[in-house]
């Protein structure tokens, strides 16, 4: 205990002189975003300095090995480094990587010593920015039932197929993919978990435009691309495994989604523009429904802390599921109200759009496993109907 | 740990399970509704539960109790949700006592306290006047006679109130417009002379009375917690008994939703469980989800009744708002994916149906909640 405090205070001081005050403000445009990548730039030097503090000090990935560049920090010093950052609301220094959350986690657990000391380094270092090929355009819902075919040339193999809704393809650097090793057995069985560069021969990348207006998501093409063997994370046709462990990560990510710093509460952004009346907002009905959202809101926020706390103590969760089915539907429900709020001056196109974002959380309850594939699973695994 | 029981608050659930499952549930409380039993609750469970030392747990151990948090309690609470047990711990142990503790005199304290955490003396609250509740609606009046007060008026929907020896009464003693610097509570014995308690059968066949006072004489020693202070008094009290109804609200949630999946695993139509179609399966899991959302909750609340650094109104309300909503979801669809048995008497999940009803009602249902949350976040 004694220890951690220690952590706690040089953590503080070592924040204090490391993190520019520019650094503690929260984000307003994503371009202020860093998300590393061999194709990516830093907005500001004080992000500069601060990315790279955060890099050379290992706590990118605080409780990796400190052997692959990683904080090697334990969980209990992971939770202070975390309350520290928050206390002083400073930005995260690498944004939405998917190695980092992801498949690096992924190769840590499964990966080959080779793999680990091949891509964990570059990953912290923010040099190689990672897309998931998970989704195909006839297994969305039904993933397993992926159809892009890797046939064995002895060493490599050769990968042909296509796949959709894969996050910022077009500014990413390598791929981690699920493809079809055996094309015999049942469709759980014979998926493999590959790794390969998204320059290499027959990678093709078409952003795909959506409703919102913005394209966070492409199609990516795969015509005879060349992978190494030794880029398989775990064992050949076993993939499967690791497919649910990463979409298990996945969803509670997504789970936290309408967890983001605002300036103001649902609430008081009403009062803002709808005023008050006897000190009760104008329009009954909307009142009724913010509350009902900000109660709910509250309850979902104090399921994840729970649940947390649960795992922690006794290594059982099964949640997963129910936070990303919950998190995203309550995350819609939002954004519809705000919308609801601004009235008709939330249907403009402009830069601070609000039914940009309105129009994204549409999204949420489709992207990674949708609420139906939520309420399965939880239906199946947890309450044991079938 | 906020979020988590702590070994003390474990060892209560679990023997608040282990008691009531072998000593209540659905078929005690047929009997006693069947039974047409005067009390409305058994003698022999209750002296298990003095035994036991229930009526004693939130008591400071200055007054013979045990001092045990809310939290603790809470976990009583829940599992009288489960197990549908009547007694007199809520209206008498829980109200009664967190309102002489919060504001009672020393001689209020020394004279009430050991008795009830005993089990001997009850205590309840005899507030609400109108079929939808409202603390601030007080039309019984308490007019000054010398050093004393004549209280007369009507009090509704109070529970236990046929079988308790002291009511703890709102009335207006002054004629203020405000209704926040005009109410007082009182202690009433309730043999008092004037005083006239009915019984009042509700479908959850539990203790409910009204309660109509006549010139009732109280002496200024009966005030509790000082003249015009009722409101503020009454609010504190209001939110504890919210934050248990609310524990009790998810213990009916729980047991009817584990009742209610059972039987979609054992009903079988079409050749097959009903639990396999997905219709059922969505609403089942979104039911689970729900009343996952319920237990933290009810947690964080009950833990800011014992934590002066966490603000309760809020919590209580929030907590009583969703579990409201959720146990009226949970018993509908009970009965529901029952199909045609859920509709009969013979069968125990109607029980939960009709108790959660009136736990939502008391002291406030989702609506009423919902508006004080609102009014509590300044919108």
């Amino acid at each position: 205990m004694h220890d951690l405090n220690d952590f706690r205070l040089e953590t503080r001081d070592w924040l204090e002189n490391h993190c520019p005050q520019s650094m503690r403000t929260p984000v307003v445009e994503d371009k202020e975003k860093y998300c590393g990548g061999r194709r990516s730039s830093y907005y500001s030097d004080d992000q500069r300095a601060w990315v790279e503090s955060m890099i050379s000090k290992g706590w990118v990935a605080p409780t990796w090995p400190c052997e692959y560049g990683g904080g090697g920090l334990s969980k209990e010093q992971e939770q202070v480094l975390k309350e520290e950052l928050s206390a002083i609301k400073a930005r995260s220094p690498i944004f939405s990587s998917m190695g980092l959350s992801m498949i690096g986690p992924a190769i840590l657990e499964f990966g080959s010593e080779k793999l680990k000391r091949e891509h964990l380094p570059k990953m912290i270092r923010g040099e190689i920015r990672w897309c998931q090929g998970y989704s195909e355009p006839n297994s969305g819902s039904d993933l397993a039932g992926l159809q892009t075919r890797a046939e064995d040339f002895g060493d490599h193999f050769i990968v042909n197929g296509q796949k959709v809704w894969t996050s910022s393809a077009d500014k990413s650097d390598w791929m981690f993919c699920l493809v079809r090793t055996d094309f015999e057995s049942g469709k759980h069985y014979g998926i493999s978990l590959v790794l390969f560069d998204m320059e290499s021969t027959g990678v093709t990348v078409r952003p795909i435009k959506l409703i919102s207006g913005a394209s966070p998501f492409c199609e990516t093409y795969l015509d005879n691309v060349k992978v190494e063997k030794n880029q398989v994370v775990g064992e050949i046709n076993k993939g499967w495994t690791i497919a649910k462990y990463l979409l298990t990560h996945e969803r509670q990510n997504i789970g936290d989604i309408g967890n983001v710093a605002r300036r103001q509460t649902l609430s008081e952004e009403a009062v803002d523009l709808l005023g008050l009346r006897d000190g009760q907002l104008s329009d009954s009905g909307l009142r009724t429904e913010i509350a009902e959202w900000e109660i709910d809101y509250e309850c979902h926020q104090l399921t994840m802390e729970r649940v947390n706390l649960e795992i922690k103590s006794s290594g059982v969760g099964n949640t997963s599921a129910m936070l990303k089915y919950y998190g995203t539907e309550l995350n819609k429900r939002r954004h519809e109200l705000e919308m609801s709020i601004h009235g008709g001056a939330a249907l403009g196109w402009g830069e601070d759009s609000i039914a940009r974002p309105w129009l994204r959380s549409k999204g949420n309850s489709i992207e990674g496993g949708t609420s139906e594939i939520q309420l399965n699973i939880i239906s199946k695994r947890i309450l044991g109907l079938g | 740990m906020e979020l988590l029981l702590n070994q003390e608050e474990s060892m209560v659930k679990d023997s608040a399970i282990e008691f009531l499952n072998t000593h209540a549930g659905p078929s005690l409380h047929r009997e006693l509704r069947d039974g047409n039993s005067s009390r409305g609750y058994s003698n022999s469970l209750w002296g298990q539960m003095i035994d036991l030392g229930w009526p004693a747990v939130l008591v400071s151990e200055d007054y013979g109790g045990l001092g045990f948090s809310h939290v603790a309690m809470g976990q009583i609470s829940e599992q009288v949700g489960s197990f549908l047990a009547s007694s007199p711990l809520f209206a008498s142990s829980i109200l009664g006592v967190s309102a002489i503790e919060h504001s009672g005199t020393e001689q209020q304290k020394k004279d009430l306290l050991p008795p009830i955490a005993a089990g001997e003396l009850f205590l309840t609250l005899a507030i609400d006047e109108a079929p939808r509740h409202n603390p601030e609606l007080v039309n019984c009046k308490a007019e000054k006679s010398g050093s004393d007060y004549l209280l007369s008026g009507v009090k509704h929907y109070v529970v236990d109130g046929h079988i308790s020896d002291n009511l703890i009464v709102s009335a207006k003693t002054s004629n203020n417009q405000v209704t926040k610097n005009s109410t007082t509570l009182f202690i009433v014995p309730t043999t008092s002379e004037g005083i006239k308690i009915t019984r009042v059968p509700m479908v959850d066949s539990r203790n409910s009375s009204t309660v109509v006072l006549e010139d009732v004489l109280i002496g200024e020693h009966q005030i509790l917690g000082g003249i015009g202070n009722g409101h503020n008094v009454l609010s504190i009290i209001l939110d504890i008994a919210n934050t248990h109804l609310a524990a009790e609200l998810l213990g009916i949630s729980i047991e009817s939703f584990r009742r209610t999946l059972s039987y979609l695993k054992e009903r079988k139509q079409f050749g097959v469980n009903i639990g396999s179609f997905q219709a059922l399966q969505h609403r089942a899991a979104t039911l689970w989800s729900e009343i996952e959302l319920c237990k933290s909750i009810v947690l964080k609340a009950l833990r800011s009744l014992d934590d002066p650094s966490l603000s309760t109104p809020r919590l209580a309300s929030s907590a009583k708002a969703k579990t409201c909503k959720i146990a009226a979801l949970a018993t509908n669809e009970a009965v529901q994916m029952h199909g045609g048995i859920g509709m009969t008497d013979e069968f125990d999940i109607g029980f939960f149906l009709k108790r959660a009803r009136v736990a939502q009602l008391l002291f406030g249902d989702q609506r009423y909640h919902t508006k004080r949350f609102s009014e509590l976040s300044g919108f």
